[in-house]
C-alpha cells in the first residue's frame, strides 16, 4: 500500500518525494465546442485528501477522468508522479502513447465510481482478483489471499462470495474500493462515490475513505458531502463553469466563502 | 357472463356479512372464464376430427412413414444434417464473435474490413452463395503458390482438396458469420459503458476488457437470438442441395420419395427428424442461459452462487434485496 511502485528507467522525476502526485498547468478540455475545462492548475501533494466539490457540470468529474486518461486534455500538461498521462514531450511537441503504455500509467492510479462498476458476473472476490491476475500476472493463490485482506479491510470478508446483484449499493461500493486498491495504486481516484446510494449507506462508505486516508494515500475526491471534505480532506478546491473559483484549506472555504459563486454555492448545499 | 356473476358476488354480501365470524377469510367467488373452456373444447374436437381423417387418408400413406422414419438412409442423413447444423453454427459463431469485436475495435482497418464482409455475406442469397462455394473448384482450377501473375512454384488441383459436404459447412458458416456478428454486436452494446471504464481504469487493454468483462455479459443478450440461429440453420442446411451435397435430410427423403413415387409419407418422415432435432436443440439452449445468467438481477429463482445461499437466506433481508434489485437494473 504505502511502498512506491519504482519508476522505470530513465524517468527521473517519478517517485520523488519533491514532485506533487498530481501536477495539472493550463489544463483545458472541449467536448466539441463546449469547453468544460478552462485553463486549470492545481497540484496535489502525496498523502494529500483533496475534495473537488461544486454545482454538477462544473467540470469537476471530466477533470478527475483526465487524471487517468479515461478523457483527453486538449491543451496544457498534465502529469502524475511526474510522468505526462497519455502522452510523451519530445522536443515541445506531445505524442500519443500506445495504448498499452497508457495501460500500465493507469495500474497506480486507482479509481472509484459513482455507480461502482463492478463486474456483476464475478462474485466480490473474483472482482478484486480480476486485475492482479490478469493485469499483473499475480498468482491465483496471491491474489487470493491478498483479496480477502482487502475485502476484510473494507468490512466485508464474509461476503467474498456475493454477486455484487445481492450487495447493497454501499457494500458494492466498498468492493469497489477494495478492487481499486488491489492494485496497489499510489494514487486514488473518487468520482462522487456516494451519489447513488441511500442516505443510510453513505457513512460506511466514507468511514472507509477515512481509514484509508488515514494510511497516508493520496487521494482526489469529487463530492457533495461537505462534512467529509471538513473533517478528512487537507484542501478543498470549488470549481464551477469549468474553472477553479476558490482553493484552501476546506474549514476555511467552508467557514468564510471568499467568493460570490462560493457563497451561492454553500448556502444552498449546507 | 362476467356481469351475472359479478352480481352474486355482490349480493349476499350484505345479508351474509352479520352471519360470517368476523376474522374468517373472506369467501372470494372467482372470476370464471366460461369461453377459455368453450374455446379449448371447440379446438381439441376440430384437431380430433384431423387426427382421425389424416390417420384413414390414403394420401399420407402412413405405413411407408414408418417404414422410412428409421431407415438407415433417413437416420443418417438425420446425422448429417445435424453434423452440418453444428459445424456451420461453430464457424459462424466464432467468426461473427470476432467480427462484432472487429467492428467495435478502435482499429479502422479491422472496422472497414468487418464491414465489407458483411454487406457481402448478407447482402447476397445463401443459396447463390452455396452455388458460388459449389462451383469454385471450376473458377478456380488449381491453387498455385508464387509470385502472381508468374509461372508458379507450385500448384495443386482443387478437385482433390474441396469436397461437397465441407463446402457445404464453410459456404453456410460464413454466412452465419454475417448475421452472428450483428448478434453478438447487439450483445456488446447491451453492456453498461462504465463496466469497460472499471476495466480500463484498472489497466486492463482492450481485448483483455473485451474478452474477461464485456464479452461474458454480452453472451446472455446473444444466446436467446442464437438459438433462434441454430434452429433456423438445421432448416436452412436443406439448401445444401445447391452445391450439390445431397445426404441431408430434406434431399435424402425427396431421393427416395423418388424412388417409391409418393413424396407425401417422406415430408412427413422429414418433418418427423427436424422437429426431433429441434428439441433436442432448444433443452440445449435452456442450459446455457442458465449458465450465463450468473450474478444477473436479485431474482429469487436466480439465487445467489451455491457457496451462498445457505447464508444468504439468513442474512439478507429485505431492503438489502431492494437495494440490490435496483442497482442491479441500473447496471444493465
Amino acid at each position: 500500500m504505502s511502498e512506491q511502485t519504482t519508476a522505470p528507467a530513465g524517468v527521473t522525476a517519478a517517485g520523488d518525494a519533491s514532485v506533487p502526485m498530481v501536477r495539472a498547468e493550463h489544463v483545458s478540455k472541449s467536448f466539441g465546442s463546449n469547453e468544460v475545462l478552462k485553463d486549470i492548475s492545481l497540484e496535489v501533494k502525496r498523502g494529500e485528501v483533496l475534495c473537488l466539490v461544486g454545482p454538477s457540470g462544473s467540470g469537476k468529474s471530466t477533470f478527475l477522468r483526465c487524471i487517468n486518461h479515461l478523457e483527453q486534455v486538449s491543451s496544457g500538461r498534465l502529469a502524475v508522479d511526474g510522468q505526462l498521462v497519455g502522452y510523451r514531450e519530445v522536443g515541445g511537441r506531445l505524442h500519443e502513447m500506445h495504448p498499452k503504455e497508457i495501460s500500465k500509467q493507469r495500474r497506480d492510479i486507482g479509481m472509484v465510481f459513482q455507480r461502482f462498476n463492478l463486474f456483476p458476473h464475478m462474485t466480490a472476490l473474483e472482482n478484486v482478483m480480476e486485475a492482479p491476475t490478469q493485469v499483473k500476472g499475480l498468482s491465483k493463490a496471491k491474489a487470493k489471499a491478498r483479496a480477502l485482506e482487502l475485502l476484510a479491510r473494507v468490512g466485508l470478508a464474509e461476503r467474498a462470495d456475493y454477486y455484487p446483484a445481492h450487495l447493497s449499493g454501499g457494500q458494492q461500493q466498498r468492493v469497489a474500493i477494495a478492487r481499486a486498491l488491489a492494485m496497489d495504486p499510489k494514487l486514488m481516484l473518487f468520482d462522487e462515490p456516494t451519489s447513488a446510494l441511500d442516505p443510510e449507506l453513505v457513512g460506511e462508505v466514507l468511514d472507509v475513505m477515512k481509514e484509508l486516508a488515514k494510511t497516508g494515500m493520496t487521494m482526489v475526491v469529487v463530492t457533495h458531502e461537505m462534512g467529509f471534505a471538513r473533517e478528512v480532506a487537507d484542501t478543498l478546491v470549488f470549481m464551477d463553469g469549468g474553472v477553479v473559483v476558490e482553493t484552501g484549506d476546506p474549514r476555511a472555504v467552508l467557514a468564510d466563502p471568499q467568493h460570490q459563486r462560493t457563497k451561492a454555492f454553500l448556502s444552498k448545499v449546507l | 357472463m362476467s356481469d351475472s356473476s359479478a352480481g352474486r358476488a355482490a349480493s349476499p354480501a350484505p345479508a351474509g356479512g352479520a352471519s360470517a365470524p368476523p376474522n374468517a377469510p373472506e369467501k372470494v367467488v372467482k372470476l370464471r372464464h366460461p369461453w377459455r373452456i368453450v374455446v379449448a373444447v371447440l379446438l381439441l374436437a376440430a384437431v380430433a376430427v384431423f387426427v382421425i381423417d389424416a390417420a384413414q387418408r390414403e394420401a399420407f400413406d402412413w405405413g411407408s412413414v414408418g417404414k422410412y422414419v428409421f431407415d438407415k438412409r433417413v437416420t443418417q442423413a438425420a446425422g448429417f444434417t445435424l453434423l452440418l447444423t453444428v459445424l456451420s453454427m461453430i464457424i459462424g459463431v466464432v467468426l461473427g464473435i470476432i467480427l462484432a469485436v472487429m467492428r467495435q475495435s478502435p482499429n479502422p482497418v479491422l472496422k472497414s474490413v468487418a464491414w465489407v464482409y458483411l454487406w457481402i455475406f448478407r447482402g447476397t442469397p445463401v443459396y447463390v452463395q452455396l452455388v458460388f462455394w459449389g462451383l469454385l473448384a471450376t473458377i478456380y482450377s488449381s491453387i498455385d503458390l508464387g509470385v502472381p501473375f508468374m509461372e508458379p512454384w507450385v500448384s495443386f488441383p482443387t478437385k482433390v482438396l474441396f469436397n461437397a459436404f465441407w463446402l457445404t459447412v464453410i459456404g453456410l458458416g460464413l454466412n452465419e458469420s454475417a448475421y452472428m456478428a450483428e448478434i453478438v454486436r447487439a450483445g456488446l452494446l447491451s453492456v453498461d459503458p462504465g463496466q469497460h471504464e472499471a476495466a480500463t481504469a484498472l489497466g486492463m487493454g482492450w481485448g483483455k476488457t473485451m474478452r474477461r468483462v464485456v464479452l461474458p455479459q454480452a453472451m446472455r443478450v446473444i444466446i436467446p437470438p442464437t438459438g433462434n440461429e441454430v434452429i433456423s440453420m438445421l432448416k436452412t442446411t436443406s439448401l445444401a442441395t445447391a452445391v450439390p451435397f445431397t445426404l441431408e435430410l430434406y434431399t435424402r427423403t425427396r431421393d427416395i420419395s423418388v424412388e417409391i413415387f409418393n413424396p407425401i409419407p417422406l415430408l412427413i418422415v422429414a418433418s418427423i427428424w427436424y422437429l426431433a432435432i429441434t428439441s433436442v436443440l432448444m433443452v440445449g439452449q435452456f442450459f446455457l442461459e442458465k449458465r450465463f445468467a450468473r450474478g444477473v438481477g436479485a431474482r429469487p429463482d436466480a439465487g445467489p452462487g451455491p457457496v451462498t445461499a445457505s447464508m444468504s437466506a439468513v442474512e439478507f433481508d429485505e431492503s438489502d434485496a431492494g437495494i440490490a434489485a435496483k442497482h442491479g437494473g441500473d447496471a444493465r
